[in-house]
This record gives structure tokens, sequence and C-alpha cells, in this order.
């Protein structure tokens, strides 16, 4: 094999292991929210199910923490934005030589542990409260000890240094020339900043605004200080961690996955129709063009996988609704109990035979039959060890091996072991 | 006609820190005149037009608008437009939004603007390109959208900042005497400023010529081609020959100056410096190319110089014979084409000579760097 060969296997290895990390831990996850089995598993798989949307759809705690983490986001967003803006406006006008001292100053709060800034906005709006002669009970009292208030303002603290930066980059490019041009022009400052500076940050001030979204969804180290009594997403998933958690998690993740794949793709389709319209625009390109797939598509696999995958996801959803599991569901319980019949039925046949070979025994040395009877259920726990396991697998505990378990019901006793 | 709103500085100085980049300038420009700044680069010409603008108060002095005080009065509230150098059109703006977009902060409806938008751009000759973006005009669409949209301002002074420097020579040619034309129709004062001493001399009615924040010469494009106030203007407006000596007598307004090569010579007294030149001093005499011509035999020696030819090259309308001069600078001779082969051979001595009226003398001073 020729060495040029060896690098292109080398990197064909390389990149997959890269991607397999990456989208590896995505893809199993996402598989696990279509598994019936109570716990985020893939294998062994047991029925191909959609009951974890349900259970995710009927979870109060997720609704109400998706719905105060959009409140929160929106909030930090407005916030955050607007100071950005304002900071790095400011940024372009502060004398020079106070310039790098400022640009410090405004982008520490990213540098400041979260759990510092929440810690902090708690202590600093009670005290502010407090001076401000805000006493129980009052207005000004519940805002600042109200858990979207707080968590906002922590949030922004640090996004709007994030925001400023994107702000910073665009304005890098503006001419300065032409909000003077506008003054020439005779409009106020106000006007000159409306009209010409804000159309030119739109691009960012939208980029912004997705950044700090999405910094503030996934935010938790400052939120879990500042929320106080309410929740956001972040909280209570760490909350469900916490206490075990089930695929409904799974599925929640899949539908953020799929939002995320098709917010991508509209803004991709987006872009390249707008480059395809100033190209047609400026002559380059003749307006109908041929050929069956979508500008936006051709000589990008990348977006070809993502329609193939965005399909997926819709033929998933249109089975929803027909598709029932219970069949399934039936059948792997049915297959389960037939499995521990059998093993009872093993079980028991072992103990037949002990119980001749102890009786067998007994008949020569019945000295010894006491002792004998404790070492009995000892052995039967060990032999019951795998069926505890396959138990905990059962999407719902079967009342239908009790007539079993009624029999081996002292085994499942922990004590039952200690007492060896 | 309308007799337009006159601007006036009044020793104008203008600092920046420790650097001082206009001093003491005092320009006084009539209502409807074609004004123009001429410098080399960096010589303050920007300054003074944001000072007149309002983009800058002056440190010192003051700057009248049709004879009122505009100190503390922002660039909005000026009867200014300016044209920037970089023209500054809104790049995310239609060209006809661009054009009426002074009608638009002033509150007019979007009908009235549009009407507005479209006779200016029939003046510019660009009727029916309104609703393009500037980015898919060409260098002179834009350049025309700049000054359509300064005038539908309807200001009393047009502020032109080297607007025509971003063009190739020959729209640049083309721009120029329309810029001209369209100054006489609307009748305003227009400010105008380059480094193209081309430009300034065709167009304008007075021109002021700059150096390092100093104005050396106001005066009529003609005047300062002719009657040069300093070295520096004699040697950046148009071409030169410079000639160093002392001066060796004065008599009315003509001096004869002693130099090292070509000995004795005789000139006028630039008319700014008469009376400022004594004998004795150091002094430079100019003699513009074309006032040379080959001296017959029995020439006067005072107007008369010997030099060596170094090269000659062929313009077209005109041959250019580079001699040897003083202090390692080339002595230029334009010759008119009229059918000559060539002038002169490498290495030949040639004389040459001039009328006494073609040649100025000065105080010496600072020459422009070429
Ligand atoms: N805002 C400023 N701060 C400091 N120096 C400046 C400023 N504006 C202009 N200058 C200096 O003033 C001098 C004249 O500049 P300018 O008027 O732009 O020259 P030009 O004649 O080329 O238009 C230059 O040396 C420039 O560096
Ligand atoms: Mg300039």
């Amino acid at each position: 094999m020729s060495s040029a060969n060896l690098i292109r296997v080398a990197l064909g290895a390389y990149l997959l292991i890269f991607f397999s990390y990456l989208l590896g831990p995505l893809v199993v996850m996402s598989l696990t929210a279509f598994n019936s089995s109570s716990f985020p598993t893939v294998s062994p798989w047991a029925c191909f199910s959609f009951e974890w949307f349900d259970v995710l759809f009927n979870d109060k705690h997720i609704r109400d923490g998706i719905y105060y983490s959009i409140v929160i986001g929106i909030g930090t967003v407005i916030l955050s934005v607007s100071m950005g803006l304002a900071a790095s406006i400011v940024l372009t006008q502060v004398w020079p030589k106070l310039r790098s001292t400022y640009y410090t100053m405004i982008i520490a709060p990213i540098l400041i542990p979260g759990v510092v800034l929440g810690i902090s906005t708690l202590v600093f709006w009670d005290r502010a409260g407090a001076l401000l002669g805000a006493t129980d009970g009052s207005f000004l009292h519940g805002l600042f000890h109200n858990g979207i208030f707080l968590t906002i303002l922590g949030q922004s603290s640090f996004i709007a240094s994030y925001a400023m930066l994107v702000f910073v980059a665009r304005l890098q490019r503006f001419d300065t020339g032409l909000t003077e041009a506008a003054l020439d022009l005779g409009a106020t400052h106000t006007q000159a900043f409306r009209k010409i500076l804000l159309p030119f940050m739109r691009p960012a001030i939208a980029s912004a605004s997705v950044l700090a979204f999405l910094a503030s969804f996934e935010n938790y180290n400052t939120t879990t200080f500042t929320i106080i009594d309410y929740k956001t997403l972040t909280t209570v998933l760490a909350q469900k961690v916490r206490l075990g958690i089930n695929p409904s998690i799974s599925s929640l993740a899949f539908i953020i996955i799929v939002l995320t794949i098709f917010a991508a793709l509209a803004f991709e389709a987006a872009n390249r129709n707008k480059e395809r319209k100033l190209a047609v625009q400026q002559g380059k390109v003749s307006a109908n063009k041929s050929g069956v797939l979508p500008g936006f598509m051709t000589g990008n696999p990348a977006a070809i996988l993502l329609v193939l995958l965005a399909f997926v996801v819709i033929v998933l959803v249109g089975t929803a609704q027909k598709y029932s599991p219970e069949a399934c569901k039936v059948q792997v319980r049915e297959a389960k109990q037939i499995e521990i019949q059998q093993r009872i039925k093993e079980l028991r046949e072992a103990r037949r035979i002990k119980d001749e070979a102890r009786a067998a025994e007994e008949a020569e040395q019945p000295a010894q039959a006491p002792a004998n009877a404790p070492q009995n259920s000892g052995a039967f726990g060990n032999v019951f060890a795998p069926g505890n396991l396959s138990e905990e697998e059962a999407p719902k505990p079967d009342p239908a091996p009790s007539s079993g378990t009624g029999a081996f019901g002292n085994v499942f006793d922990p004590n039952n072991l200690n007492s060896e | 006609m309308s007799s337009g709103v006159a601007v006036d500085l009044e020793n104008i100085t203008i600092r920046f820190g420790d650097f001082t980049a206009v001093k003491d300038a005092n320009v006084n420009i009539n209502g409807g005149d074609f004004f123009s700044f001429l410098g080399p680069s960096g010589c303050g010409k920007t300054t003074i037009l944001r000072a007149v603008s309002g983009f800058l108060e002056p440190s010192e002095g003051r700057v009248l608008i049709g004879g009122n005080d505009m100190a503390g009065i922002g660039p909005n509230k000026r009867p200014t437009a300016l044209i920037f150098q970089n023209l500054a059109l809104f790049p995310l703006m239609k060209v006809w939004e661009n054009i009426s977009f002074s009608m638009e902060v002033a509150g007019a409806s979007a009908a009235e603007r549009r009407k507005r938008a479209d006779e200016l751009l029939d003046m510019i000759a660009l009727g029916g390109q309104g609703d393009k973006l500037p980015s898919e005009l060409s260098g002179g669409q834009k350049q025309r959208v700049a000054i359509a949209r300064a005038l539908c301002a309807n200001p009393d002074v047009l502020l032109l900042d080297e607007p025509l420097s971003a063009l190739d020579l020959k729209l640049r040619q083309h721009m120029r005497t329309e810029l001209r034309e369209i100054q006489q129709r609307v009748g305003i004062t227009f400010i105008y400023i380059t480094h193209d001493q081309g430009e300034a001399l065709t167009m304008s009615d007075n021109v002021a010529v700059m150096k390092a924040g100093v104005i050396d010469q106001i005066d009529t494009g003609h005047n300062i081609y002719d009657d040069p106030a300093t070295p520096f203007v004699a040697s950046f407006v148009g071409e030169n020959n410079v000639f160093r000596g002392k001066v060796k007598s004065i008599s009315g307004n003509e001096a004869v100056i002693t130099t090292n090569r070509s000995g004795d010579l005789l000139s006028r007294i630039t008319p700014a410096q008469v009376g400022k030149l004594a004998v004795g001093d150091d002094a430079m005499m100019f003699i513009r190319p074309e006032a040379l011509e080959l001296a017959p035999r029995d020439a006067d020696s005072k107007t008369t110089i010997s030099a060596n030819v170094i090269n000659e090259e062929f313009e077209g309308n005109s041959f250019s014979v580079f001699l040897q001069g003083d202090g390692g600078k080339q002595i230029k001779m334009s010759v008119p084409n009229l059918g000559q082969d060539r002038i002169s051979v490498r290495g030949e001595n040639l004389s040459l000579r001039y009328d006494a009226s073609n040649a100025v003398t000065m105080p010496a001073g600072e020459l422009a760097s070429e």
C-alpha cells in the first residue's frame, strides 16, 4: 500500500472516529427515546414505542421548566442584546486610552464562574432591596426575590458580554462616515442611529439574540442559585437525574435535536436563496436554474443528509399517530413470563432433586437436618439473581409472576443474604 | 442664477492635541463661487472642510456662512452638504432612498421623496435606476448619486472632498465638466477639495493652495499659475524649473540673480513678493518648461541658460528635452511638435532663452516634494 493511500485511510478513520465521537451520543440518545424499556437504553431493545413522548408531554415539571426557560430566555435576549449593543457602541466612542481598560471590564463577566455570578446576583439584589427600604411583602421586595427577575439579571450579566463581542466584530466594519453623512443631511442623532446604524447591525442583533437565547436556555450554574422557587428546564433535569431518569428525557433531547436540524436547514436555505437572488440581480446566474435539487443542496452532502434525516423524522411523526406498541409490549411481556415460568420450573425441578437428595441424606444422618434449612434459601437467592434483573427491565412490574414470587417471596428480602 | 451664500473663515486654527493641522487660515469665498482648496495629501484640506460642515469646531477663529457665525451649530443644522471622500452612500438603501434621505429625516412622504429623487436622477442622467442598490452602480454613477443626494438637501453651500479621486482618468475629466455645469445650473457655492492641480485650475473661480496647514496663496487659477506667491506654489502647481541664486540687483519689479551655473539671470519679481526682496537675499527663480526656447546666437546673456542635454522624450504634441541643471536638478524644456524630427542630440550643449516676463523670482523657500 502506498503511503498516500495509508494517509487517506488514516484520515478516513480519524474522521469516522471524530464524527462518531461528536454525533454518536446524540444518535444513541435519540434511539433510547423510542425504546419502551423504562431505563434509557438501546440494548436490549424491547419495543419501538412513542410512549416516552407522552410521558414527556404529561410531565408537569418539564412543561413548567420549558415554559420558564423560554420566558427567561426571551427576557435575557431583550436585556443582554440591548446592554451588549450599548456597551459595544460606547466602546467605539470611548477615549482610545481608556478603551482596553473598558474592554477588560466589560468582558470580565465571561471569565467569572457562573456560580459566583449567581450567588452575587442573589446577594446584591437582596441588599439593594434592603437599602431601598423594601419591606417584606412590598412590591420591590417581591421583585428582588423573584426567581425569574433574578435569573434574567444574573444570566444577562455575562450573556451581555457575549452579545457585545458579536456587536464589536460587526461594528469594526462600520464606516462612521455613514453616520456623519446622515447628520450632514439633517438627521438627528436618534435618526442616524435608527436609520443607519441599527439596520447595519441587524444581522449581528439576530445572531446575538440566538446566541443569548441558547446560552440562557442551557444555563445551569447561575440559574440554580437565582431561580429560587421557580424552575427551568435545566434545573428540572438536574433534579430528575438525581432521582433517576427515564427515556422521556431522551425524547426531549430528540425533539431539541430535530428542531435544531430544521432551524439549521431553514437558515441555510434562506441564505442560499438570498445569495442566489443577489447573483441573479447582478446578472451572473440565469434566473431559471435547471436541475432537480434546490440550489442550497447542490454540492453539499451535509445538507442532503440533513434533509434525509428530516424526512425520517416526518415519517416517524406520521407513524406515531397510527402505530401502537401495545401488541409488541404484550408479546415482550408474554415472552418474559414464559421465560420466568421456565425458570421457575427449572428451579422447582432443581429443588425437587435436592429435596430428594436431602431426604436420602437425612435418612442416613437425621441429626443434621435443622442446620440445612437456611442453606437452601441462600441457594435460591443466588439462583434467582438474573431473574431479578430482568424483572427490573420490564416496563411495568407485572403481577403475573406473583404466583412464583409468592413461593419465593422471602428470596427478595435483603436480610436473607445477611442471615447467612 | 441666484447669488449664493458667502463663506468666510476668519483666523481659523485647528489643533489635534499638540499637532496643528490648520494654522491661521483666512479665506473669503464669494456666494455662488466654485472655490477649491488645493494641496498635497495630509495638508489639512479635509480638516478645513469638516470645520465648515460642523463636524469639528476650530480651536481658534470663526466660520461664517452667509455672515452668520456657525459656532455651536451642529452639522445637521448647517446649510451645508458634504460629499465625502469615500462618498459614504448608505449601502442598505436603494439609490432613490439614498438621494431623498434628507427629505425622509425631515418627514416628507414617500411619494414626495420618490418624485424628487426621480427628478434628480434624471438630472444626473441615471433615470430609471432608482431601485438599484449603490453596490450595483459603477464608480461614476455612485459619484453622481452622491452629488444628487447632497443637492436634494437644498444646501446653500456644497462641500466636495476629493470626489473624483477614485475615478479613472477619462471619467475624471468628464466629471470635471459635469460638476462645473451642475454648479452653474444650481448657482450655489461649491467648496471643492483636491490634490490634483488640473482639477483645481479647470473648474474653480478661485483656488487656495495649502501646504502643511498653511494657506500660501488664494487667487484665480490663472494667477496662481503665472504669479505663484511662494516657491511651494510655484513648484506644486504645474511643472516648473527652479534656479537658486543670490539677488544681484533690483530695479522696480525686476531682479537679477546670480546663479552658480548659469551666471546672472533676469526675471520679474512675483507680484506677491514685490518689495520683500533685497539685494544679497537668497532667491529662487522659476521658468516653466514651455517658456524656454532654443536661443539664437546673439541672445542676451541675462536671459539665456546653457546646459548639456541628458535626454529627449517625444510626447506627441511636444518634445520634452531634459538638461543638466543646478544642484542635480534637471531642467525641462517643452518644444511644440511642429514637424521637427528631433530637437537635440544627447550630450550636446544647448543655449536656451526665455522672456524675462515669463520668469518669476521670489525669496528662497521650501519646494513641493515630487
Ligand atoms: N481626528 C484627528 N486626530 C488627529 N490628527 C488628525 C485628525 N484628523 C486629521 N488629522 C491630521 O491632520 C492632518 C491633515 O489631515 P487632513 O485634513 O485629513 O488632510 P488632507 O489634506 O489630506 O485632507 C493630517 O496630518 C492628519 O493626520
Ligand atoms: Mg482629505
